[in-house]
């Protein structure tokens, strides 16, 4: 019963109908707790003890470099799902998440060298956890790269799984460096086995953020999926007939 | 699950783990050189390399901040707890920059023990509070130092 369902939900005409269906409502929820976020974050939260108003910046850092490593750990599941199952949906949902993976993993780059100046006093360096993040930022472009440079899609996604399954070493490196080496960086706030420390008038705002820019990667990784299901099923009979439905 | 998955499952899991091996490999080896920064100690222990430029992390001593008559040049001995080294640096510093705090600093020991530093970055904690939080845990901290050096005292 269960895996009849998935069989169901897996069909691309499935997928693509009731997709569209979640998307709007999962697009209004991530913009709410967006708005949320960003008030709590800019306006109510209090300003830190020792980095003053410029803390400010973690409520777009902190959320842009998780989502990073959770839409790469989601592309190489579905890399894995469709390379083992050949599932195709599992592929349009790899392939859809590379580039917004990219947009979060540049996000967290460029908030983080922004803030590295003043309080750091320098913009970049080559300590393990930016090298790391770096990294994966590349091979973000790499998975990209690929998938357009490989004519017959198929194939491309197949390519593809496996860049991103290799890639995937670099997920605990990235987050361990900062307690497998000296960084500059600093440890971890929240994501440890121990009390975040972080004052919780700041911590509410920060996983308002967090959970808003999960729903931002649900709303965009659907509507991509969509587009790209579309695209690869042009031939078919259901997408011939959403196009034209008085020549049915 | 058909035999089929099932092989190719396990080719990828042997992938997988390859990769994996090799990156071990490969970081364990280089370790030395992921170091971003020697501690005072093993400076002391003769670990930091000589002839050439290498960063230094630790915290700068309480009270130990000198600051020269020309105003930029500033000394100040710089502590992991155990190991102390001497740090000199001429440059405008960091805003976190402060005594207690942890820092950075690039540059090369000197035979006289002394560390030049040509470039001094601030370390951040994982720490965040408000100001009220952050001086009622200090001054919460001080009565308890305060209780116990009276006890000791009695």
């Amino acid at each position: 019963m269960i895996v009849r369902f998935f069989h169901r939900m897996a069909s691309p005409m499935h997928f693509y109908r009731i997709a569209g269906l979640f998307v709007p409502w999962l697009g209004v929820l991530s913009a709410a707790l967006l708005l949320a976020g960003l008030y709590g974050g800019l306006v109510l939260a209090p300003t830190d003890y020792q980095q003053g108003e410029s803390y400010r910046i973690i409520f777009i850092h902190v959320p842009a470099a998780w989502m990073s490593l959770f839409i790469y750990v989601v592309m190489a599941a579905g890399g894995l799902i469709s390379l083992v199952w050949r599932i195709k949906l599992a592929e349009v949902i790899a392939i859809s998440s590379a580039p917004i993976g990219a947009s979060f993993t540049f996000l967290a780059l460029v908030t983080g060298s922004l803030w590295g100046k003043p309080m750091w006093g320098t913009w970049w360096v080559w300590d393990a956890r930016l090298t790391s993040e770096l990294i994966l930022l590349f091979l973000y472009l790499g998975v990209i790269a690929l998938y357009g440079a490989i004519e017959d899609k198929r194939v491309a996604a197949r390519a593809v799984a496996i860049l991103a399954l290799v890639g995937v070493v670099n997920i605990p490196i990235i987050h361990y460096s900062v307690e497998w080496w000296n960084t500059l960086h600093q440890p971890a706030t929240i994501t440890k086995f121990d009390k975040p420390s972080i004052h919780l008038s700041m911590l509410v705002p920060l996983l308002l953020m967090a959970l808003a820019f999960k729903l931002y990667y649900a709303t965009v990784v659907l509507m991509r999926a969509r587009c790209e299901v579309l695209e690869r099923e042009r031939n078919s009979r259901w997408v011939q007939s959403l196009v034209e439905p008085a020549a049915r | 699950m058909t035999p089929i998955r099932k092989k190719r499952l396990y080719l990828i899991g042997m992938m997988v783990v390859g990769v994996v091996v090799a990156t071990t490999l490969a970081l364990n080896a280089f370790d030395e050189n992921l170091m971003f920064f020697f501690s005072p100690s093993e400076v002391a222990a003769g670990e930091a390399p000589t002839g050439h430029p290498f960063r230094i992390g630790g915290l700068v001593e309480p009270g130990s901040v000198q600051r020269q008559s020309d105003g930029l040049t500033v000394a100040f001995s710089l502590t992991d707890n155990a190991q102390r080294v001497t740090v000199e640096y001429t440059g405008i510093l960091p805003d976190l920059f402060r005594e207690g705090q942890g820092i950075v600093a690039m540059g090369s020991l000197g035979n006289d023990g002394i560390f030049v530093a040509s470039e001094v970055l601030a370390k951040h904690d994982e720490n965040y509070m408000p100001p009220e939080v952050a001086s009622s845990l200090k001054t919460a901290h001080e009565d308890g130092v305060n209780q116990l050096i009276k006890g000791s005292v009695q």
